[in-house]
């Protein structure tokens, strides 16, 4: 049988890859691509609590099913302002996006 | 060994190998593709823990549609840096120390849950039908649901309206 804490432990490292991909990456888009291997990671980890805990409370899977809808939010306004970005400045370079840097 | 065990370490090393090309492939279409296996894993995990919805859901949102409108993205925004530069920032040892730092810290924090050996129970009932009944049952999500769907179209319209060329 698998045990909650292997679904623990493969969460943690998707969620540190995902961190490190938002970190380290270059491209916008890349960037956002680390954010949805984050969300994912925590999908998980809310769907094995609600598993290993008392099926009869929703809780988990309502939650899982409002960070989808958060995550398509995030996709779609992220990838609008890159694609509106690219327009006027040419770039999806996260470092050369300083116009409102001081 | 059993099965299940099996099922989850070949579900398991597809997930993270895949998330590992995503952050470093050099290609951003492939690491789009990448991520489609690592979602597809994710469907799998949430089909071996008796969330069907969550596994169906799972592929049709996120790789029907986060993942196509990644890929939309990529080829709108072509001259991403293909080749000779370098995909990472100068800091990226700081952000690879930063992300192995947190997955320590991860896993020193799940090793201190008292429950993390915890076998799976039985489901009660229709898993379905309960969480159909707690998105919409006033006494449930109801609220937070629909929080979620406006927030969802306020999100669209909203990409819309800054995507547009004026």
């Amino acid at each position: 049988m698998v045990p909650l804490s292997w679904y623990i432990f493969l969460s943690a490292a998707l969620f540190s890859i995902g961190l490190y991909g938002v970190l380290a990456r270059k491209n916008a888009i890349a960037i956002l691509l680390g954010v949805e291997l984050m969300l994912n990671a925590a999908n998980i980890n809310l769907v094995s609590f609600w598993r290993y805990g008392n099926t009869a409370l929703m809780g988990g899977q309502v939650f899982s099913i409002i960070v989808f809808a958060v995550a398509a939010a995030e996709v779609a306004v992220g990838l609008a302002l890159v694609i509106a970005i690219y327009r006027t400045r040419k770039t999806v370079v996260a470092d050369e996006l300083d116009l409102m840097k001081w | 060994m059993t099965a299940e065990q099996i099922i989850f370490f070949l579900t398991a090393a597809l997930i993270l190998i895949s998330a590992l090309m995503v952050v470093t492939t050099r290609n951003l279409v492939h690491a789009a593709l990448w991520l489609i296996a690592t979602l597809f894993g994710a469907a799998v995990l949430f089909a071996t823990l008796e969330a069907s919805f969550l596994a169906v859901v799972q592929i049709v949102v996120y790789i029907g549609a986060i993942s196509i409108l990644f890929i939309f993205a990529v080829m709108l925004t072509r001259r991403n840096l293909l080749d000779k530069v370098s995909q990472t920032n100068a800091g990226w040892p700081w952000a690879a120390g930063i992300a192995i730092a947190a997955f320590a810290g991860l896993v020193f924090l799940a090793g201190q849950m008292h429950n993390a050996g915890a076998q799976k129970g039985e489901v009660f009932g229709d898993p379905l039908m309960a969480l159909s009944t707690a998105l919409v049952s006033p006494d449930a999500y109801v609220l937070a649901f629909e929080v979620a769907s406006i927030m969802l179209l306020a999100a669209l319209v909203g990409a819309v309206y800054i995507a547009n060329r004026k």
